[in-house]
């Protein structure tokens, strides 16, 4: 990892208030992420891991969501304290996200066209004056963005509306726009997951390409283990608010030490043994508005001892930039 | 598109003749002795049988209504007992009157409906929202001529910025009659002091017609705005860097704009069809009061007259939102 991170998150505490109490959603966040590295960020869903992307470009509304503690800063700049105007120079030009369900993503009533010029006119606008392109300029980049992300006659679906292109044509104009700005870091909240199979790993391919072309750094939000350790190299896996492991992909598959992550693993079918049980992890997501104390996991844990229930565990550093917060994971 | 107008067009086409069907069994099948009721209260045997033969309601129904509609193609639509002048005629005198207040109204409670209830759904639950929430009840829970008296009382009788009633000042002459609307009228006569004239006498009664029609544009557009503003697309406009003005009044508002269109395209036909109070209380003589003082003199011609005129507006109203509908929305065009 550089010596200055990409994006570095510390310590964050997230809570949304509502009407049944404040549930605690995000609970003490560490994270840094690297020029050009690939993360994933895996979870069982309610775990926190679009909240967590969302939080780095300042996407929640508030309220009902709350900071209560922690930084984040992207390229040194402190996301929770910048003003409108420094975000936006990050959204878009530095930080681009692609979203879950692409039919819902793109505004109904406008052409793709006009979309995406929207977006890059809105990139154009953070420049200096004398650096701002013309419209036919901004028109061209459109169309070769549309390019860029393999969609066939790109200069025609300029004039398409979202209703006319199918869910992976939607995703891949999504994708565009989040390539719009020629940003540094892209994050993809399970960009896959409303899309057929076949589709998928078309898109998957694209992501991994484009990442590896442009190279940029990417944060790819799954709760599949197998998509992420297509497109990423490293693998952070939350559970409720926490990050419980975070591991190079490869070390993730071969020695993981926390029990969670473990019982993630034992869940995911394998080809050779798909006949055999498949070990899910016994009881339910827990409650955000009071939930557990000391390890959040405890109360699902095959390994829980009395100092889980009652004291946190930090994320401990391993070596080999494996880090993992469990108090018995030196037994594992 | 050009498919989805046609359709539209010719759906106006039908209503109108279901209209027309419906007036023409009103005045010429339900009455007893529609010829009786034409020839008036006071007419003796030989007259009633006069009228029957020339208005042909000794003719059967299918060529009565033939006749009735050829009537209505050429503007004819019967003569008025009370003045016994023909009821198009008097039409035309008093239609353009309301239509100029109401189109006032109209374009007073969009311009200003629509950018509040905007407002409030961006500041929604903050003080502006409540204040606007205010604003919007009052406007639907006031009565139309208590706040019209009340406007009288203040502005004219009291501050004196503005005239109390009528079109014109008694001094100042109507301008050249073309549309009939003052406003219009005086400004193709590019006669300004005329204009300002007729516009200080509009302006109260315009405000006392559009305040129900302002709030509930204003109502609906804010809870169009809140849905439409929560929406995925808007958060991934912002994730795009997208301006939140840019995204507040172009990409959120013409999404909220279809309901908030259907309401005003309703709130039109309301208005034509309820002017009467704020034409009694501004002493405006419009299409309400007529319609009224000839309902009450048992007067039929001119009832039937103004509800197919109005109907015809309401008709055109509902079109013109349908268009715009399809403009706006392409998955309209596309379900064709
Ligand atoms: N706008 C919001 N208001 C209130 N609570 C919210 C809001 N957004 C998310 N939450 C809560 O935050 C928690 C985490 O949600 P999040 O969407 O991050 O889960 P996730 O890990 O992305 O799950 P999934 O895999 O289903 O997408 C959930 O309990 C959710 O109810
Ligand atoms: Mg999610």
């Amino acid at each position: 990892m550089a010596a200055a991170p990409l994006l570095a998150i510390h310590d964050y505490r997230l809570v949304f208030d509502g009407f049944e109490g404040t549930a605690h959603v995000l609970d003490g966040i560490d994270l840094e992420l690297g020029a050009a590295e690939t993360l994933g960020v895996v979870g069982e869903t309610g775990c926190g891991k679009s909240v967590l992307a969302k939080s780095v470009l300042r996407l929640l509304p508030s309220p009902p969501a709350r900071v209560v503690a922690g930084s984040i800063r992207f390229e040194g700049v402190d996301i929770l304290a910048a003003n409108d105007r420094a975000m936006r120079a990050i959204r878009g030009p530095r930080v681009a996200m692609i979203f879950q369900d692409p039919a819902t993503f793109l505004n109904p009533v406008f052409t793709i066209g006009q979309q995406l010029l929207d977006v890059i006119a809105a990139h154009e606008r953070e420049k200096p004056k004398a650096e701002r392109r013309a419209r036919a300029a901004m028109r061209a980049h459109a169309v070769s963005l549309l390019q860029q992300v393999r969609l066939p006659d790109a200069e025609a679906l300029m004039g398409r509306y979202p209703h006319q292109l199918s869910g992976g044509m939607r995703q891949r104009v999504l994708i565009a726009m989040a390539l719009s700005g020629a940003p540094a870091l892209l994050i993809a909240d399970e960009p896959t997951t409303a899309l057929d199979v076949t589709i998928q790993a078309q898109v998957l391919r694209l992501i991994a390409d484009l990442v590896r072309d442009l190279g940029l750094a990417v944060m790819m939000i799954s709760h599949d283990l197998g998509v992420v350790a297509s497109t990423c190299r490293r693998v952070v896996v939350m559970y409720s608010g926490t990050i419980v492991e975070d591991a190079p992909i490869a070390r993730i598959f071969a020695q993981a030490r926390h029990p969670y992550t473990k019982g993630l693993l034992a869940a995911i079918p394998t080809l050779a043994g798909s006949a055999a049980k498949l070990s899910g992890i016994a009881g339910s997501i827990p409650n955000l508005i009071a939930p557990p104390p000391g390890c959040r996991f405890h109360p699902r844990c095959p390994l829980a001892v009395e100092r889980c229930r009652a004291e946190k565990p930090a994320l401990r550093d391993f070596g080999g930039g494996h880090r993992v917060a469990c108090h018995r994971a030196e037994e594992s | 598109m050009i498919v989805y107008v046609v359709q539209r067009v010719l759906l106006t086409g039908l209503m109108l003749f279901g209209l027309i069907c419906i007036t023409f069994t009103v005045s010429n099948v339900a009455p007893s002795d529609p010829a009786a009721l034409a020839a008036g209260p006071d007419a003796t045997r030989d007259m009633v049988e006069t009228v029957r033969r020339e208005y042909g309601l000794d003719k059967p129904i299918w060529e009565q209504f033939v006749r009735y509609v050829s009537d209505l193609a050429r503007g004819d639509f019967g003569r008025s007992i009370v003045s016994t002048r023909a009821v198009g005629t008097e039409l035309a005198q008093y239609f353009p009157a309301t239509f100029e207040l109401v189109a006032l109204a109209m374009g007073l409670g969009v311009l200003v409906g629509v950018p509040l209830g905007m407002l409030s759904a961006v500041y929604k639950n903050r003080p502006f929202d409540h204040l606007v929430r205010v604003f919007a009840v009052s406007g639907v829970a006031l009565p139309a001529f208590w706040f019209g008296l009340v406007l009288q009382l203040t502005f004219a009788a009291q501050l004196e910025l503005l005239p109390t009633s009528g079109r014109l000042d008694i001094a100042s002459p109507p301008p050249p009659p073309v549309t009939r609307m003052f406003l219009v009228d005086s400004l193709l006569a590019g006669d300004w002091q005329t204009f300002a004239d007729a516009f200080a006498h509009a302006i109260l009664p315009a405000i006392v017609l559009s305040f129900p029609c302002l709030a509930s544009i204003l109502r609906v557009n804010r809870a169009e705005m809140v849905e439409v503003l929560s929406a995925d697309y808007i958060v991934a406009a912002r994730a795009h860097g997208v301006s939140p003005w840019r995204i507040v009044a172009v990409h959120a508002l013409r999404n909220a704009m279809l309901p908030t269109l259907a309401m005003i395209g309703l709130r039109y036909g309301w208005m034509l069809g309820s002017t009467v109070l704020v034409e009694t209380v501004f002493d405006w003589p419009g299409i309400g009061l007529y319609a009224v003082s000839s309902a009450i003199a048992g007067d039929f011609k001119p009832v039937m007259g103004v509800t197919l005129l109005i109907g015809l507006n309401f008709m055109i109203a509902n079109l013109v939102v349908d268009l715009l509908y399809g403009w706006l929305d392409p998955r309209l065009r596309a379900a064709q």
